[in-house]
This record gives C-alpha cells, structure tokens and sequence, in this order.
C-alpha cells in the first residue's frame, strides 16, 4: 500500500491534493513526469502528473479533480489509508533550460502540474511570468505556490470575481504584446491549451503542452494514449507527456478522450448513489 | 514403425471434455474442462516409452516426457508433478498454452499413424491435480549462495529464470511493471484459454520457494540497471517481454473504436473489464467487430470480443487460410464459436462519423502471387475489388515489436535494427556485462515456450557466473 500522509480539499471540494508515500518514485521523479494509481483491487489505473515531490521525505503530490468514479474513489482515501498501487515515475521529464523570457500559463487543475515545471523553469535562470485562470475565486488553487515560483503571477477569473476578468488567453496576448517571449508552457483543460497555441502561433512563440489521454499502462504497451503530432502518431505516455502545442491535433484529442463518456457517466452516478444511500 | 506404435495409435486419443461452442461463446470459463484421473490414465497408457523419445527433443526445456507420463500410467500423481517441476517450473501454463502439434506432440512416435500422445492434455493433468489433491511439498532447494539476481519481467521466461536459479539456492527478486505479476500470462491471454487464478497459483509456487516478487516496479524508468547492481545484485535478467503494437498505418486508425490488441486484452485481462461495472476499468462493446491479423493474439481478441456479446465477429487477413499463424486449434476453436474469417482481404482506410467513432473500414480483396522473402505467396490487391465491412470495434492485432522504455535507458546493452536486445542464442548474454535477456525483446513476438526455452539456457549461463565467473 502506498500511504497518504497529507489530505487537503481545494477549490470548494472539488479538487483534492494527496501527499502519498512513494520513496523510490521521489527520488527519480523529475518535473513533467506521472504516476498511474489505482485505488484498490477492482480499480481502474488512473495517470496524474505529479505536483510535487520530496525525495528527502519520500513523497510525492497529486492534485487532481473529482470528475468520475475512479477520482471520488480517490477522494475517499483518508489520511493513513492509501492507494493499492503507485506506479512511476513515468513519461519524459520536461526539458528545463535558460531561454530567457518565459510565460506559464495554467487553468484548472493544469496549475498543479504547472507548479513543478513553473519552479524548474525560474530555477535554471529564466524570467518566468505565469498566468493562471479558474471559473471564480473560490474555484483558484495554488495562487501562493505560483506566486513563489514565478517573478510575476497573473490571475484571470472567469465572472472577475479575482483578478483579471475574462480568460487567460487575453493576458496572454498582452504579455505576448510585451515582446521578447522565448517560450510559453500552457497546462489546462484541451480547450485552454488549444486557444493558447493559436495565438502564440500568430506570434510564432515556441509553445509546450502537455497531455493526459486515456491510457492503461502508461509505458507503451496499449497504444490507447495516441494523439497525431505534427501528422504522427505518438504515444503520450513515453513519446509525452509533452508536446509541441503547435503540432497537436485537439480536436482528434477531445473526441479520443470522450470514448468512455457514456460509461464514466453512469459508473460515477451509480458510485454516488450507492455511496449516498449508506 | 513398429507393431505396437501402430496398435496403440489405434486406439485413438482420449478427448479432453470442453465447453460446447454455443454455450462458451459467451462465457468466461475456461474451454477445455480437462481429464478425469482414470482419463489420464487411459491417455498415459497409450505412451510407447521410447528409448529414445523424439518428444523430448521436441520440448525447448526438455521436460522428461516418458517419465511423467510412465507415473501417471503407475497412478502415482505427485511423482509426476514432481518430474515435471524438475525441467518446468510452469506445468499448468504450458499444458495450455504450447503449441504441442509442432513440438513434443510433433515428434511423438503414435502420431505417425494415428493421433500423437496427448502430451500437453497429461501434463494440464498433473499441474491440475497437483493444485486440486496435491501435498503442496515443494521440491528441495540448493542451500543459500548468497548471490542475488534480479529478473526484470515476471512473464513465461522470467518466471522460468526465477525458478531455475532458487532452487540452485540463489536469493532471486522478480521486478514487474504492472500491479499484478504474470505479464503475458496475464495481461494477454485470456481467462478462457489460461484461468488467472492458475497463473497465480504458479507465481505463488515461486513465491514459496522463496522468490520474492515486486510489482509496480518499471526497470528503467522507476529503477535502472546499473542502480539494482548498486543495491548490490550479481546478475541480472532482462525478459520485459515485446510491448510495442504495431498498427496499420492506415488513414482514421484514431477514431474511437480502434484498439490494438495490448490494449483491449488487457483491459480484459488484466483488469477485467469482462466484468465490467463490478469492477472500474471499462471495454468498448462492439456490435460489429473486425480483428485484424490472424495470429493467436487475433484468436484471443475475436474470442474475447464474441464473449462481450459481439453480433459478428470478424477476423481480417490479408493472405489465405494456409498462411494463418494462429495455432490450428485455436482457428478451430474460433470458427465453432461462430467467428466468421474474411481472407485475402486487406484494410486500406477506417470510416468514421463526425463524433470521431468507427463505422467501417474499406477494403480491398487479394490474390496470392509469388512467394515473399518469408517464403509465403505475397498477397495482391485485386484492382477494383474495393468494397466497405461496417463495424463499430476494431482491434489491431498485427505483431508486436520491442517497447524501447528500458532498452533507451541502458545504452551500454546493444540492440538489433528492430530494437530487440542482442542476446547470445546458447546462453543469453547481452553485451552488458552481468546482464542476461531473453523471450520475446530478444526474438520479437513469439511462443510462451520459446521465452522459456531462453529462460532456462539463461539460468544455466547465470548459474554458471555465479558459481565459476563471466
């Protein structure tokens, strides 16, 4: 079993973070980098990309969003239970270098796996800008952590009611506007990554993104996990997870990840139900 | 040949009961329900004992064919589990999973002339009894060496490998990817051909010799080889097995509805999705479902898909019935279970709707030409005969080549142009020192028995270092 030491429920309850034990995957663990979990025997293996780990304490972080059953199974975990199997680090590490001028933009969840990658990219001697951006205030997550990670934070909501009033994507073409960005890592919802490379296609500005596909194994074996890059096809899960933004075929990605959408869709409400009525 | 093979082909095999077709169609449990005692004995007694037995030449590990089959016909059960276990550590698999028609049962003697022994039907026997009656006395182990070896991939030729070595006394860890060890044996075959509760109880054997098992271990990427022999491992064995689908290459192979073979097996399989909503992991249910290749993974996956409730099934191959790689029987097996075969037909795009989901596939009838550097009759499109099957599931069951997720991680251990490991035929060496491979990232996709055929040429080659030196 591998333990959950620290529980915390953000965004309203909607977003959960576990701290587990995980030793051996602390210590390889890179910015970028997942892990598969699976709750408990019967469960299915889910991918997170890691928030953050301490190979010193031998943890690592996920923060994910309850959006079906396998995720409210997860939710469920209490400190000092734990999850059945971890298994990582998997996937390519981002590649961290000093490119001068760089922008981090994150919605929803993406801010978590945004964070790491965010620190090492301030560390290696970049000036990394990040902009972040969730439906309202009490939905935003991380603000603190970002806020220490980058040299300048950028808040968007949604209904304004924090921060900038409208989408991530308006920031990003002021700061764009700016002049001089190297590079923008964009992390979110498809939607969010998809509008973030159009526009800094128009101003021809390298862009990573990086993607969380239906996969099984998470080391190449399945092939569930295919996206079309640049008129390829790739597996995610050790060709990724990150991309060229601009090469990604998301429309191909949005329909691939709705394959089970009819099955998540009952599991998830015959779960709550049956979880309810107890 | 001689009177008495003659005779004894004479009287005819005793026929293993199985499920009928109509019924296992659309079940779960195993086909082949297996032999009674006094069943296998009737079959033992047909055994000629020869001096010199073809069958045991015919057997990549050896296993002492007449032996265990002489104590069955002498009723002496746990004599014969205990031959057995001497060459194969895997008794319960292999009687299920070997293609016998081209090994031992090939080269038996009463097979001339009529139907061979039915080796591996005795030897499902043994390991069957051994679980169901048995003592659970394991055989006896070598006093401890103290040296320790780590075994990267609990399939067929690492659990072979594991085996071999801890009852020559060494101290042996199995590293394995995925949650639950078994890999091919139980991410790939399915529950009907091969019960994973069997699986299990030949891991758990292992496990009581002594062997100590660790899942959710990815070597290379959780841990890399030069790490375990820092922990401090001698030797080291490499069998992760051919994980890499191969796929058609053709345009619309994302759409939803097209999986390859890995992939929907082993949500199958391994996390058996068959019993989906009991347990998380869902399968696409087809209604009109198309496998593609002919091999026993297209076998397992039509068969599969059959059980899922499918309407039709059917099996797209591009060369002709005799080409077919598939084990005869499981061709056989198939066709009763109501599988339909379209040959000499070849896929040239997917048709999908405007949702990105499968409708059909467009293909094109062949012919066969002249034969090919495989030295099979090429197959030729036939212009013109392009015609559309509908169906909602595809699975690619095309090959497998070798998932490069340890091999790009080790780049002192050289590979071959397909990416497989270089690997010495004799004995397993790879050019790393202490570092042995074998199965199917060295050999590309081939038989269960074969990987442990290496398992076992490996074993002796570690033994051998560990004992006299590299």
């Amino acid at each position: 079993m591998f333990k959950i030491v620290k529980r915390q429920e953000m965004s309203q309850g909607t977003v959960i973070l576990n701290e587990i034990e995980a030793p051996l995957i602390a210590k390889k663990a890179k910015p970028g980098q997942f892990v598969i979990l699976k709750a408990n025997e019967t469960g299915e293996r889910i991918p997170l990309t890691m928030a953050d780990t301490n190979p010193a304490k031998g943890t690592i972080t996920i923060i994910y969003m309850v959006v079906g059953k396998s995720t409210a199974l997860f939710k469920d975990l209490k400190v000092g239970e734990g999850y059945q199997d971890v298994i990582g680090p998997l996937g390519k590490a981002t590649h961290l270098e000093k490119v001068g001028k760089v922008v981090c933009v994150g919605g929803g969840t993406g801010v978590a796996v945004l964070h790491p990658i965010t620190r090492g990219l301030k560390e290696v001697g970049n000036d990394v800008t990040c902009i972040i951006g969730s439906r309202n205030k009490g939905l935003l997550i991380m603000e603190e952590h970002m806020k220490a990670a980058s040299h300048d934070l950028r808040i968007c909501t949604d209904d304004g009611s924090y921060g900038h009033h409208g989408f991530v994507t308006d920031v990003l073409k002021d700061v764009l506007k700016g002049g001089d960005i190297k590079l923008v890592v964009a992390i979110g919802p498809v939607p969010m990554m998809k509008a973030v490379s159009n526009i800094t296609k128009e101003f021809n500005v390298e862009t990573m993104v990086s993607l969380n596909p239906i996969m099984v194994d998470g080391t190449g074996m399945c092939g569930g996990c295919r996206v079309t890059v640049g008129g390829k096809t790739k597996f995610a899960c050790v060709d990724g997870p990150e991309f060229d933004g601009h090469q990604v075929d998301y429309d191909e990605l949005m329909l691939r990840l709705r394959a089970y959408q009819e099955e998540e869709r009952k599991c998830h409400q015959d779960y709550c139900t049956i979880r309810d009525a107890k | 040949m001689s009177e008495t093979a003659g005779k004894k082909a004479q009287i005819g095999r005793v026929a293993m009961p199985e499920q009928e077709a109509k019924i296992r169609a659309r079940n779960f449990l195993e086909v082949p329900t297996g032999y009674t005692v006094k069943m296998a004995q009737e079959e033992a007694s047909r055994c000629l004992q020869c001096k010199k037995p073809g069958c045991v030449e015919g057997c990549p590990v050896g296993v002492d064919i007449p032996g265990f089959i002489d104590l069955i016909a002498q009723g002496d059960m746990t004599g014969a589990i205990r031959n057995l276990w001497g060459k194969n550590a895997l008794p319960a698999v292999c009687g299920r999973v070997c293609p016998q028609e081209v090994q031992c049962e090939g080269k038996c003697i009463v097979g001339k002339k009529g139907d061979p022994v039915a080796i591996g039907n005795l030897e499902r026997f043994c390991a069957d009894y051994e679980r169901e009656h048995g003592t659970g006395e394991l055989p006896p182990t070598a006093s401890a060496t103290g040296k320790r070896v780590a075994v990267v991939g609990s399939g067929p030729s690492g659990l072979t490998v594991a085996g071999d070595l801890i009852i020559k006394g060494h101290d042996v860890t199995i590293f394995e990817a995925f949650h639950k060890p078994g890999g091919v044996l139980v991410y790939g075959i399915p529950e009907f051909r091969l019960p994973k509760a069997i699986v299990a109880q030949e891991v758990n054997f292992l496990e009581r010799l002594g062997v100590n098992v660790q899942c959710n271990a990815v070597v290379g990427r959780t841990v890399s080889l030069d790490e375990l022999f820092e922990e401090g491992y001698d030797a080291i064995y490499v069998g992760v097995g051919a994980g890499l689908p191969k796929f058609m290459n053709i345009p619309g192979e994302n759409y939803v509805g097209i999986l390859s073979a890995n992939e929907y097996l082993t949500r199958a399989n391994l996390m058996k999705a068959y019993k989906y909503p009991e347990v998380d992991t869902p399968i696409p249910l087809g209604k009109n479902v198309v496998v593609l290749g002919a091999g026993n993974v297209a076998m397992d996956s039509a068969r599969t898909a059959m059980r899922l409730g499918a309407e039709s099934v059917k099996i797209v191959y591009r060369r002709s019935r005799d080409e077919m790689p598939a084990r005869s029987a499981e061709i056989h097996h198939a066709e009763e279970e109501g599988i339909e075969l379209f040959l000499l037909t070849n896929p040239t795009r997917y048709i999908g709707n405007a949702n990105g989901r499968l409708t059909g596939m467009e293909c094109l009838r062949m012919e066969l030409g002249e034969p090919d550097a495989s030295g099979r009759r090429r197959p030729v499109a036939v212009k013109g005969s392009e015609f559309e099957i509908t169906c909602d599931l595809c699975i690619v069951a095309v090959g497998s080549g070798a998932n490069p997720l340890l091999t790009s991680e080790t780049p002192d251990m050289k590979l071959n142009k397909w990416g497989n490991v270089h690997a010495d035929e004799k004995n397993g060496k790879t050019t790393k020192p202490r570092v042995w491979a074998g199965g199917d990232i060295v050999t590309g996709a081939a038989t269960v028995i074969l990987a442990m055929g290496a398992g076992r040429a490996a074993a002796n080659s570690i033994h051998d270092y560990l004992t006299l030196g590299w």
